[in-house]
């Protein structure tokens, strides 16, 4: 019975790693392919099956203007919204959770509930509707196809996010420290500075790879609100897929796109083990 | 605890999300109430034109609505059964436990866009891997001009896409439970099945309902996926909500149309969500 048990549970996460190591290993392989290997058929193994090449990974730091595909701008940008967004989301979400958490609000019906499900609930809305009237939007600001825009579009993304698991986190950060630290003599802002923010760092990073990882993967604001100024990484990777598709360049830039977010993982699984997580999502 | 100043610590993030939001919101809305298109671009005002012709005459729109339905629940379904077996595999003695529990995670990491331009090379009728094995066995399906296996393409590559966040929540919070409620559970001699039936699942009823939730909330704007993957069709046969506003609104600049398919689509998400919130509670949490 045990030993069903225990074929059953490595057979079923066996099956699964491979199912999720798949899709990576053929992007591995493909990029090495030229058109000649990809259009024969379909090819795993380079030197046996298929002679390797490295233009795939050539033409990613090319210019356009050689034929290339240029992705060291487009992932610059990507970085750089991606992380002032997260910035931004993080101190503001974390600021408005610990009143979220601490204080009571009244106003009319309106209690602390209401407001935390007022930033969580912005994440019901689908881009494609919010995209139309930020086009209009940044259209009239100015702000069309330029960084500051999008970075206030993923500031909206980003910060129900970081106040959803602020909130929990600030839950389950005794009160008695904020109380020892007042009866202490810090006024309310040195004690959420000096006693509360320091014990609270571990559920600010998981908040911001959590801000990292859904401002990273967007694709739709950026497809939306910006044209040829400032692209970002996936919009410039999704326009190789057009009528005859370089599987081997988009096969590079897939996996070199997935490389930051590989060290997020590792940081998130840490925090996972070591037990600061539980806390910070629930 | 209370004092004047805890304005200061709410306000600065609310501000900025609303000041943010408060014109798309109304902009959509008085959108909405106008027959803006390509023609005519403007914000004159027809009433609730757009609403009646939604109601009546749009039943393109109903359809994405049903398959919207069936792709997330379906999708969310999967997401957790899969989620929660490995979160329970990899929770406690496992050889390589952090291993397993990074790759897990890693498919959360990739951009959904650019791992399913990936996955559409797998899936290609010719000259992908799939076909390639199945060819062994005489099989050669048309994964994406295929109605059903259309479907079931996205339903794969979501899967893949997300199963490891409903991974992630359930094992944050498979890793809270307290160790009590297991070790009165051995010491009364119950076996890992009935320890699962009557201590863990009753145990992560709450996390569960939070994490479905999320999932579905995050599922149902489905889009990046289609919009590569299938471009919604063969046909309609994989358009979803989404992907019907963006066709009406950005393909054929029916602006104040999509307004009003917009307004309708969330006023029902926020509807459904909370009627499927609170009959999980009710399914879940019965033991209580």
């Amino acid at each position: 019975m045990h030993k069903i048990y225990l074929s059953l549970k490595y057979g079923f996460i066996c099956v699964w790693s491979m199912f999720v190591v798949a899709p990576f290993l053929w992007a591995l392989s493909t990029s090495f392919k030229d058109f000649q290997s990809v259009t024969s058929g379909a090819t795993y193994i380079p030197w046996l099956q298929f002679e390797p090449t490295l233009e795939g990974w050539r033409v990613l730091w090319e210019s356009p203007a050689n034929g290339g595909v240029d992705i060291a701008e487009p992932y610059l940008n990507s970085i750089i919204v991606t992380c002032l967004a997260s910035i931004i989301s993080i101190i503001l979400g974390t600021l408005s959770a610990y009143a979220l958490s601490r204080f009571t609000f009244k106003a009319g019906f309106i209690r602390n509930n209401d407001i935390t499900f007022f930033f969580i609930s912005q994440r019901i809305m689908p881009p494609v509707v919010l995209s139309i009237p930020f086009f209009i939007m940044l259209g009239f600001l100015g702000l069309l196809d330029s960084m500051v825009g999008l970075i206030m579009v993923y500031i909206v993304l980003l910060m129900p996010i970081a106040v959803w698991i602020m909130v929990d986190f600030f839950n389950k950060v005794p009160r008695e420290i904020d109380e020892t630290a007042l009866i202490d003599g810090c006024n309310p802002y040195q004690a959420f500075f000096k006693v509360v923010l320091p014990n609270s760092i571990p559920g600010m990073i998981v908040a911001g790879m959590f801000c990292l990882i859904f401002g990273w993967t967007d694709f739709f604001f950026a497809f939306i609100l910006t044209f040829t100024e400032v692209q970002l990484l996936p919009v410039r990777i999704v326009a190789l897929n057009s009528s005859i598709t370089p599987w081997w360049s988009l096969s590079a830039a897939a996996l070199i796109s997935v490389a930051p977010l590989i060290v997020v993982a590792f940081i998130v699984e840490r925090f996972l083990s070591k037990g600061n997580l539980s806390g910070a999502l629930k | 605890m209370n004092f004047r100043h805890k304005h200061i610590f709410l306000l600065p993030g609310l501000l900025v999300l609303i000041g943010i939001l408060i014109f798309p919101i109304l902009f959509t809305v008085r959108l909405s109430l106008s027959s803006w298109d390509s023609f005519y671009p403007g914000l004159d005002f027809i009433g609730l034109e757009n609403y009646i012709r939604l109601f009546t005459d749009d039943l393109r729109f109903w359809e994405s609505f049903l398959r919207l339905g069936f792709l997330s629940l379906t999708t969310v379904f999967l997401q957790y059964v899969i989620g929660f077996s490995l979160a329970l595999m990899v929770w406690r003695d496992i050889a390589f436990k952090r291993f397993f529990r990074v790759l897990f995670l890693i498919p959360m990491m990739s951009t959904p866009v650019i791992m399913t331009v990936i996955w559409k090379t797998v899936f290609h009728e010719s000259l992908g891997p799939v076909n390639d094995f199945l060819s062994l066995f005489e099989l050669t399906p048309l994964w994406l001009s295929n109605d059903f296996l259309a479907k079931i393409t996205v339903i794969i590559v979501e899967v893949w896409q997300w199963t490891p966040f409903m991974f992630l929540l359930l094992l944050a919070g498979l890793l809270s439970l307290p160790e009590e409620a297991f070790l009165a559970a051995s010491i009364d001699g119950a076996g890992p099945i009935r320890k699962f039936i009557y201590v863990t699942f009753p145990l992560m009823a709450p996390i569960s309902i939070g994490a479905i939730i999320i999932r579905l909330i995050e599922a149902s704007k489905i889009m990046d996926t289609v919009y590569v993957l299938t471009s919604g069709g063969p046909g309609t046969s994989t358009e979803t909500s989404s992907f019907y506003i963006f066709i009406k609104g950005l393909r054929e600049f029916q602006m104040g149309y999509s307004a009003a398919l917009s307004f309708t689509y969330l006023v029902i998400m926020i509807i459904s969500l909370t009627i499927i919130a609170k009959v999980l509670v009710r399914v879940l949490m019965k033991q209580d």
